[in-house]
């Protein structure tokens, strides 16, 4: 009988185990999300100003929705921008 | 349940002073140009014009001169001034147009807090109580 490190796969199995994402609002409990706090909000951002999806930042869908709505906020305010380059 | 024929009047009063309120937050941004006077002067007229129609101040921060994000109307700083208040829903229609009116507002906006909202920005004011509670 094989040895445990003795069985060979046809197919390669992909050994780096990605840590899990979490939803770091519901994680730590946040509830509201300000919009004027622009330094915070650019954590949610990519560098040209554009809002990063959920499957990058792992939020869940009611945070990404209050997000997105407080970055809106933000931009119509001035304190973050439309577009950019180089934000961060 | 309730005294006949006082009830439901009782239950109205109740509404009418003090659910009716909610919970709103004004940003605007005057023009730079303004004096130190000037600025005070016309964050008192939107303060005094909210307890005029009913409404409390909850607080009031003027964040001062700062650099926009992107120009508006060719200026690319502002004068910021954040004000939490509580007022019935039909004056912020008035409101607007208060600042419509005003030229020296280069841009404004009105907020509803939900709950979470007004326990967040009570606790970015005193940090203590959030030990507490």
């Amino acid at each position: 009988m094989a040895k445990q490190n003795e069985i060979k796969f046809l197919t390669t199995q992909r050994v780096e185990k990605r840590p899990k994402k979490y939803c770091r609002f519901k994680k730590m409990g946040i509830r509201y999300i300000d919009y004027k706090d622009g330094e915070f909000l650019k954590k949610f951002l990519n560098e040209q100003g554009r809002m990063l999806p959920r499957r990058i930042t792992g939020n869940s869908l009611k945070f990404q929705r209050k997000v997105s709505q407080a970055i809106k906020k933000a931009r119509q305010m001035a304190i973050l921008p439309y577009v950019t380059d180089l934000l961060k | 349940m309730f005294p006949p024929g006082e009830g439901i009047n009782h239950l109205k009063n109740i509404m009418a002073t003090n659910n009716n309120l909610q919970d709103y937050e004004l940003m605007v941004i005057f023009t730079p140009v303004l004096s130190d006077d000037d600025y005070k002067n016309a964050q008192k007229k939107l303060s005094d014009f909210v307890t005029e129609n009913g409404g409390q101040i909850v607080n009031q921060d003027a964040w001062g001169l700062r650099s926009l994000a992107y120009p508006i109307n060719k200026k690319t700083t502002g004068l910021y001034y954040v004000l939490e208040f509580k007022a019935q829903h039909d004056v912020n229609a008035k409101l607007e147009i208060q600042m419509n009116r005003n030229e020296h507002i280069i841009r404004h906006m009105i907020t509803r807090l939900d709950k979470f909202a007004v326990k967040y920005n009570g606790r970015k004011r005193n940090p203590s109580v959030e030990h507490a509670s």
